[in-house]
């Protein structure tokens, strides 16, 4: 064979025999007594501390149990370092925590003191079976597939191999109901409805008008009668107002209403909401992983993760002069999904 | 302890009780056999020998505190309007699940207790098999015959992420809720299927009722229960296959030293299992953790800006900020490799490399043999530095998980922390790696100037000629079998590339690379004198003026 291991072995195992090796396994140290071994003084001592850790125990667990019933579960302190705090806690925690680590160190401090402190030696036996077992046991295999007739009865072997092939099917089928197909089900939001084209405030559900916004307020937002989450975690929006001016392009002013642009608050990279808008700049930024889109541009990404720009949801206001919003979004909001492409 | 003849005392009434339990389950069990054989079953001791310990006596700790938290749980994400004692959140409508939580926090008296309890003992539990991972890694305690062990042990890693993501989720508070958003948004990246999975997963769209129930039982139940399946398989190799051992005068690879099972471990790990509890009993009362009424309950369009996952999930939020936004659409079809990447395929090559890291090394050093000696991290110098380059690795994409706060504490601005993490997560492990390589073989140069020019004395001797010099003694037998007892490999040959009638030879261009990394592998380790050498080179010892002799170069 052209590889194998090729050592100088273990010095100590293998050389151990040789004479005068300087590397030689000197055999285990000498068993150094104890204070405690010797001296029954101290012997006594240790017992007695033990035997305190484990009272102390006893009694805060009891501890607990007044702490329990006799502080109110309203009532707060305060504890140097910790400020206030809920005082029942503190006491439940302090009262168990400390009997448990009575019991702990009680018992360390037992086997370290007190129980024999001599080391012992057990050998070890190769993990392999010995050649005698293994022969045995293949000849109890064989014999067992003798007995099995499987040798001779090859359809009932190829038979069976399709059958726990397929058995499994049955199980993963009935997880069939766990939920409906997707369908186009990510691609549209509440807004492509036009019942739900009022564009309302996100905590109040008020109407919101555009004299609402001054230069560089942001504003949250929602369709009117919004009934699940689901709804929701696509269809919030974010309204923010520029000066006109400051728009980079006129088809981006048309899609919003004298300097108010809405934009889905659901963020393209990974559907975290989206919440830091920094004036100035007419930056959005990701709380979640710093995607930032120029909400000036399109939303354009101008850092981070995302791979998609901001999508823009055209607005204007009906007769009572209320937002709303023209239809819904050119493209699918939220994270990508592998049947979304580039639409 | 030696006894004079005194006359055997009678037997203490405990001790017939136990004669009397030991023969009742004896004559229905044969529980007498395999206490005589583990009884006094000898466990080595070392202090990196607790951090299983640690992670198994934590695991013990969320069960006992989690079976308390799920009768006052409810998981179902319903949705309530809120009336209880906690005054800032009265009339807000929630889901049944953060209910259910602030009233386990406010109403239930010790119920908070229970919570911090069972979260500090997650993170430990957590961290615990981390480090108890890295004291397999680093002394080499996967090896021969315990690669099985191995693998068992990733799978619980493995499942003690997802487990405490679960966990973590479902109180449906606004900071796990947008954990489990960007988890549905990784889902959803899984191409061809990924949408299907997430709408069969969520019962619908995001969020959806069901996902709490269903984390729910995939957290108290399933991942539990297989967890437990699979730590007592953990624990019944390490008994079947003995404990390794720390190498030692007197400690070889077919002996075990150490103590007794009974009672000197059940006293040291009972009494372990209590302070690790204690500790963790103690955060519960005086360290707040996981204030859900601080962050709300959870609505998909609410956001809470600088929020932190548990840590163990911070290096996958560290990389999905560190990902270009790269993304392919072809045929109407999308693959959004910036959250593909960092969020399945990384990980999934990270736990994979872990996973075969045994396999690998067993193949490059051609080692068949039974290790039951642990390694020194030094003398192993390649395996060292690749462990050390993979955490440097793993601490970036970590740190990189709070780059915003970073740059807030800093002052640097978070676009430059994302690309310096960029580029360091290139160039850093590389460095880490030789720099931990040199470092390993300093230390076993070290070690072999220590062997033959003997430790340093402190004393100051002037010779005839005016030099000062160090007296150096020579070192104990014991420190020196210590610190040269290591196997020595040397690299594998890859073979004559054709056989004697110049028939090419099969696998040789395997046996080639074999020998290349085996190489790559050895090459550089500092040999080890033989005795004979070694009588070389120390003699005239103890006169002190062996001190020009230079270890380097020797060998060779
Ligand atoms: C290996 C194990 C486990 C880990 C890492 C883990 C982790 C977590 C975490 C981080 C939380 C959030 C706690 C919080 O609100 O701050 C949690 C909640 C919870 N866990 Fe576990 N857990 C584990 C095992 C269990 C088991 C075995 C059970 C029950 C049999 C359980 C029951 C619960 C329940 C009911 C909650 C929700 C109640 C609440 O958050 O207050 N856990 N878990
Ligand atoms: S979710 Fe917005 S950057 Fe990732």
């Amino acid at each position: 064979m052209s590889y194998g291991i090729d050592t100088h072995g273990g010095h100590g195992t293998d050389l151990a025999q040789v004479e005068g090796d300087p590397f030689a396994d000197p055999g285990l140290p000498h068993h150094t007594p104890r204070r405690t071994d010797i001296d029954a003084r101290a012997a006594n001592r240790a017992e007695r501390q033990v035997a305190g850790l484990f009272g102390l125990s006893t009694i805060l667990t009891i501890g607990f149990i007044v702490a329990f019933v006799s502080i109110d579960k309203e009532d707060t302190m305060y504890v140097v370092g910790l400020g206030t705090i809920n005082s029942l806690n503190f006491a439940l925690g302090v009262t168990l925590g400390g009997s448990l680590l009575c019991i702990g160190f009680g018992a360390i401090h037992w086997a370290r003191k007190l129980m024999n402190a001599e080391e012992i030696v057990d050998y070890r036996h190769p993990m392999k079976s010995s050649p005698e077992d293994t022969a045995d046991a293949l000849e109890l295999a064989k014999q067992g597939v003798a007995d099995s007739a499987l040798p001779r009865r090859k359809l009932i072997w190829t038979s069976l191999i399709g059958a726990m092939a397929l058995f499994p099917l049955a199980p993963v089928i009935a997880l069939r109901d766990l939920g409906p197909l997707p369908h186009k089900k990510l691609r549209g939001t509440l807004w492509d409805k036009p019942e739900h084209r009022e564009i309302v405030h996100a905590n109040d559900e008020r109407r919101l008008k555009p004299s609402d916004f001054a230069l560089g307020t942001m504003i949250s937002a929602k369709p009117n009668d919004l009934e699940s989450l689901e709804d929701l975690a696509k269809a919030a929006i974010v309204l923010i107002k520029i000066n006109p001016q400051e728009i980079r392009s006129k088809e981006l002013a048309d899609r919003g209403y004298r300097g108010i642009l809405a934009y889905s608050k659901i963020c393209p990279h990974a559907g975290c909401p989206l919440g830091l808008y920094e004036d100035e700049t007419h930056h959005m930024l990701c709380p979640c992983h710093q995607s930032t889109f120029d909400l000036a541009d399109f939303g354009r990404v101008v850092f981070g993760p995302s791979a998609r720009n901001l999508p823009t949801l055209a607005i204007t206001v009906d007769d009572e002069g209320f937002l709303v919003a023209k239809g819904g979004f050119d493209e699918p909001v939220g994270p990508t999904f592998f049947e979304r492409g580039d639409a | 302890m030696s006894t004079p003849e005194t006359p055997a005392a009678p037997p203490s009434p405990a001790a017939k009780a136990g004669a009397g339990v030991a023969t009742y389950l004896d004559e229905r069990l044969g529980t007498n056999a395999a206490g005589k054989k583990n009884l006094r079953k000898v466990f080595p001791e070392h202090w990196s020998f607790m951090l299983g310990e640690i992670a198994l006596y934590s695991f013990i700790i969320l069960l006992a505190t989690g079976v308390y938290l799920t009768l006052f749980f409810k998981p179902s994400a319903q949705e309530v309007t809120y009336d209880g004692v906690y005054a800032p959140l009265r009339g807000a409508h929630m889901s049944e699940a953060y209910a259910s939580t602030l009233d386990i926090s406010f109403e239930v008296r010790g119920g908070l207790l229970m919570r911090q309890i069972h979260h500090w003992s997650a993170l430990i539990f957590v961290a615990a098999i981390f480090i108890h991972l890295f004291r397999i890694f680093f002394t080499g305690a996967f090896r021969k015959p315990r690669e099985l062990n191995w693998l068992i042990g990733n799978g619980l890693l493995t499942m003690a992420l997802i487990e405490g993501f679960a966990g973590y989720t479902i109180p449906d508070d606004l900071l796990s809720g947008t954990g489990l958003r960007i988890a549905e948004a990784v889902i959803l990246s899984i191409p061809v299927v990924g949408t299907y999975v997430q709408f069969f997963l969520f019962g619908g769209e995001f969020p959806g009722d069901d996902i709490i129930p269903r984390l729910f039982i995939i957290h108290v139940l399933l991942l539990p229960g297989i967890m437990l399946a699979l730590i007592t398989v953990h624990l019944m190799l390490v008994v079947v296959q003995k404990h390794t051992q720390f190498p030692g005068p007197g400690r070889t690879n077919e002996n075990v030293v150490g103590f007794p099972l009974m009672p000197v471990y059940m006293a040291k790990a009972g009494g372990f299992f209590f302070i690790v509890f204690g500790v963790c009993a103690l955060l519960g009362g005086i360290a707040q953790i996981n204030p859900i009424w601080l962050f709300g309950p959870y609505y998909p369009d609410q956001i809470s800006a600088g929020s932190q996952p548990d840590f163990y999930i911070g290096f996958l939020e560290g990389s999905l900020r560190a990902m270009p936004n790269w993304e392919t659409n072809l045929f109407g079809h999308s693959i959004s490799w910036n959250v593909l990447v960092p969020g399945l395929i990384l990980p999934g090559i990270m736990m994979t490399l872990l996973a075969v890291y045994p396999f690998i090394e067993a193949w490059v050093t051609g080692d068949k043999r039974e290790h039951h000696l642990l390694d020194r991290p030094r003398d192993v110098p390649v395996r060292t530095a690749f462990g050390a380059m993979s955490i440097a690795f793993y601490l970036l994409l970590f740190i990189n998980g709070g780059n915003d706060i970073i740059g807030l504490t800093f002052d640097i601005s978070i676009n430059n922390v994302t690309r310096f993490t960029q580029v360091a997560l290139i160039v850093v492990p590389p460095i880490v790696f030789v720099i931990t390589k040199r470092a390993c073989l300093g230390l076993q140069r070290a070690d072999l100037n220590r062997v033959l020019h003997g430790k340093e004395t402190g004393i100051i001797k002037r010779l005839p000629n005016g030099e000062f010099i160090e007296v150096h003694a020579p070192i104990s037998a014991e420190e020196r079998f210590s610190l040269m007892q290591r196997n020595t490999y040397a690299p594998l040959a890859a073979g004559p590339a054709t056989d004697e009638e110049g028939v090419p030879t099969p696998g040789h261009k395997v046996a080639k690379v074999r020998a290349k990394l085996s190489k790559f592998w050895y090459a550089d380790d500092m040999p080890k004198p033989t005795p004979e050498e070694y009588a070389e080179l120390t003699a005239g010892h103890g006169h002190g003026d062996d001190h020009g002799t230079d270890v380097e170069g020797h060998g060779h």
